[in-house]
């Protein structure tokens, strides 16, 4: 089942790439500029994924394990960038700072709504993590910094590892802000060649590259988690970790997570409010509050049913890792990287072949979000499995618990907060997702992210902005659900 | 409470998908709600018009829900149909179409360009149109043989220009590569609109004049940092851009936005067969599976009537392409633009244009 599911787009992309002969391939692979598309793709990538992991940890350990003013605020303000759709960042980000276009401003536009990959599960793993480990290091005199690199950062090496994938990925496979920003990437590239010529075998063909480029890091990431057990002696429970007092740093870190949200929800907030005040078009309010109905169902439906098929995926590759496990994880995240254009033809290709029944309905639709966010969750889910210490499972099955009873008296109750880590993200994923709604949806269906669509493409920019401001309203729910949740399971 | 029905119903088949059981109870049911017809005074859903009462209709419209929602309520309101629509763009709907092949479910594309038609109709996935409907398209705005699409509306390139800060306009593209332009001119590479411009430059001027022009434009200092035709308009607009090539309609979109009073922007539709003056069109198609759908049929039939081309003159401000109908307020008449002289259909020699461009470093 889910060997079907991550097939789906991977496998869609090599029957069209070669479809029209090898020939055909190798005119498109073998070309100077495809090689320069990789190095500029993978240069972005590197440096987005550096960003967001600098500013997703430190923020993430600033709200969960100090005593910074706010913290409450930030914890709920700092995720909602996610939601923000790519081009709505870049165009507030291009028409504030023309001068940005380019490298730099792809860099502000992806980091700013991608570092919430790496902040979510850490954030997560942080409020579970034990803090006896950090408590000992203090004990032996070991200040705060360097107790932070020393344990803390070591602790969180698996949920950031996986945040930090997510952005990688996200950033090859990005394009609004890209195209925005005037930097051209493989992701830029194909959707120009699919939507100039129709032509669908160039566009697969790198399409097929950027599968290829992918594989550097997720080895990479395969290599390093498996190293990078976080070993616990005994079986102590883990209480709640011991406020770090900051003293006078804690203005200046307060300002640092103020800077954070200011760059990444401030100015696209400023700019949507520039859109309505100069623009005499209006939405209507029942149809922003139709289609909010709409962007929550469906994302919940989404997040709950990538939820179901990610966690026996993220169980198996951790406690049984082997090539098999491996293999399924990778080419989930390698379907991450496809740019929407790909993707949302491939489940058409699919859909209608094989599941008529259900083209174009929810239940359609929804399956197409599992293949698009499957990756998202499996990193989280994996993240929050991997801090759970294999002894308590093996105790639990002594006393006697079925797979099934291990899983419910245990693995789920421990990673509760990393698999809501996990639902946040595809919801939130799922909530802005464009190019497969738009094709997969029921006719009459809309979402915040289509609507907001419709209206920027009709230039009725007034009226798009009550849907973008929605979409980060959406998004705030489920952080601040997730956010309670973390506390509610201390006591 | 419909809603909420279809939604349980979905609930639990997003489930049975998920758990690999099968369902048979269908989630997302969309039982048409019939409209009462006003079908006296129509002259578009004449003929057909009682027998389509209660029918439906897919359509897959590449072109923005705020422009085509109206004219097919309108439809239905004339006919009984109902039309079930899913909006996207032309390049994705187009895809998709593709991909669905005999199997799709759409019986009408409605796109914003000929490009797209013509590339279903190259698989064909297209079914020939009635002949009278077709005929009743200026020569221009029809295929030249199979009938398998036909304009709808007509748009044309022009020239916009801010009066504060050129004051003396040029009259044609033509005249952009003089160095009194130098830096001045924005042009927009990997646009649709001007891909077609170029692609009927090199047409109807042959390839070696279209090089000429781009690389003389380039040695002109022309820009590119611009990503749309609104973004160009909106920069000419401000007062930051003096000249930038555009499609015409994109003016009437801003002033509706602003208002007509802050708009500084002026347009220049380029005379003769300067191709700066490419008349384009939208265009639709009936796909196999629309062919057996006397409501398609009457669609494109009401897309061509006089109802309909008045619709999209007054809304969308683009040109009829049916005799008799008035041009939209405030441009110039339609026989006053000529532009190059090729066939729609010459412009789907797109690749061409594309390697040029990307030759050229316009483009990728």
């Amino acid at each position: 089942m889910a060997l079907a599911v991550v097939l789906v787009p991977v496998s869609y992309i090599v029957v069209r790439a070669t479809d029209q002969g090898w020939s055909t391939f190798h005119a498109t692979f073998w070309r100077r500029r495809t090689f320069d598309l990789v190095v500029r793709s993978a240069g972005l990538g590197i440096t987005v994924t550096a960003v967001s992991l600098v500013v997703g940890i430190g923020a993430a350990w600033l709200v969960a394990s100090t005593d910074v003013p706010g913290r409450g605020l930030w914890r709920a303000l700092l995720a909602t960038p996610l939601a923000l759709p790519s081009y709505v960042a870049a165009w507030a980000w291009i028409g504030w700072r023309p001068s940005l276009a380019g490298f730099t401003g792809a860099v502000i536009v992806l980091s700013s709504i991608s570092y919430p990959y790496v902040y979510l599960p850490v954030l997560g793993a942080l409020h579970r993590t034990d803090p006896a480990l950090a408590e000992v290091a203090r004990a032996c005199g070991r200040g705060p910094l360097a107790v932070f690199v020393s344990i803390t950062l070591r602790q969180l090496r698996v949920p950031a590892l996986g945040g930090a994938i997510l952005v990688m990925l996200y950033s090859l496979s990005e394009f609004g802000g890209v195209a925005i920003m005037r930097y051209e990437t493989l992701t830029y590239v194909i959707y120009h060649s699919y939507r100039a010529s129709f032509d669908r075998t160039p566009a697969a063909v790198l399409g097929c590259v950027l599968v290829a480029v992918t594989i550097v890091p997720l080895v990479l990431a395969v290599w390093s988690s498996e190293r990078a057990r976080v070993a616990r002696v005994g079986g102590g429970s883990a209480r709640r970790p011991a406020v770090i007092r900051l003293g006078v740093w804690r203005w200046p870190a307060c300002l640092a997570l103020a800077a954070v949200v200011g760059i990444s929800l401030g100015v696209p907030a400023w700019n949507l409010l520039r859109w309505i005040e100069r623009g005499s078009s209006r939405a209507v309010w029942s149809d922003v509050l139709d289609a909010g109905l709409s962007t929550v169902w469906l994302a919940a439906l989404a997040a709950g049913a990538t939820l179901l098929l990610a966690f026996p995926l993220g169980v198996m590759s951790v406690r049984h890792p082997g090539r098999f496990s491996r293999t399924i994880t990778s080419v989930a995240y390698a379907g991450h990287t496809l740019p929407g254009i790909t993707i949302a033809p491939s489940l058409v290709f699919f859909g209608i072949r094989y599941l008529p029944g259900f083209y174009q309905r929810t239940p359609m639709l929804i399956g197409g979000y599992v293949v698009l966010f499957l990756s998202l969750a499996v990193g989280a889910v994996q993240a929050s499995i991997a801090q759970i210490p294999r002894g308590l499972d093996d105790v639990a099955r002594a006393a006697g618990r079925t797979q099934w009873g291990v899983w419910r008296s245990v693995t789920i109750p421990l990673a509760t907060p990393g698999l809501g880590a996990a639902a946040t993200l595809v919801f939130i994923a799922a909530a802005k997702e464009l190019p497969a709604t738009l094709l997969l949806r029921p006719i009459g269906v809309d979402t915040l992210a289509t609507r907001l669509w419709t209206m920027t493409d009709a230039a009725a920019y007034a009226a798009a902005a009550p849907y973008a401001a929605a979409l980060v309203v959406v998004a705030v729910l489920p952080t601040l659900l997730l956010t309670r949740a973390g506390r509610l399971d201390r006591p | 409470m419909r809603k909420l029905r279809a939604r349980g119903g979905a609930l639990l088949l997003a489930m049975a998908v998920v758990v690999g059981a099968c369902g048979d109870d269908d989630g997302g049911d969309t039982s048409a709600t019939t409209v009462t017809p006003a079908t006296s005074g129509t002259t578009a859903a004449q003929g057909a018009g009682d027998s389509l009462e209660g029918s439906e209709l897919t359509l897959y419209s590449g072109r923005n829900e705020n422009l085509v929602q109206g004219v097919v309520d309108a439809f239905e309101e004339a006919t009984g149909v109902t039309v079930n629509v899913r909006y996207g763009s032309s390049a994705e709907m187009g895809a998709a179409l593709l991909e669905e092949g005999d199997r799709t479910p759409a019986d009408v594309f409605y796109s914003q360009e000929v490009g797209a038609v013509g590339v279903l109709a190259k698989h064909d996935l297209l079914a020939p149109l009635p002949d009278e409907v077709v005929e009743r398209a200026d020569e221009r705005f029809r295929p030249p043989s199979g009938n398998l699409w036909v304009g709808v509306t007509g748009r044309s390139r022009v020239i916009v220009y801010n009066p504060d800060l050129v004051p003396d306009p040029p009259e044609g593209v033509l005249e952009l590569t003089d160095p009194a332009w130098n830096g001045k001119v924005a042009i927009v590479p990997g646009n649709a609109g001007f891909q077609a411009f170029i692609t009927g430059f090199r047409v109807s001027r042959g390839e070696d004049a279209a090089r000429q022009w781009l690389e003389d434009m380039l040695a002109n200092g022309v820009r590119t940092d611009y990503t749309s035709n609104g973004d160009v308009l909106e920069a000419v607009n401000n007062g930051e851009l003096p000249l930038g090539l555009i499609n015409h309609y994109y003016w009437a979109g801003l002033a509706a936005e602003l208002g007509a009073d802050n708009m500084k922007a002026q347009l220049i539709f380029p005379k003769g067969d300067d191709p700066g003056g490419l008349f384009n069109a939208t265009a639709v198609g009936i796909t196999k599976r629309g062919a057996d759908n006397p409501a398609a049929a009457a669609f494109v039939e009401y897309l061509l009537s006089d109802e309909g081309q008045r619709y999209f003159v007054e809304q969308t401000h683009e040109y009829p392409v049916v005799a008799g109908i008035d041009d939209p307020e405030g441009y110039p008449p339609r026989r006053e633009l000529e532009g190059p002289a090729i066939d729609l259909t010459d412009l789907d020699s797109l690749e061409e244009t594309q390697a040029l461009l990307a030759d050229l470093g316009l483009l990728s």
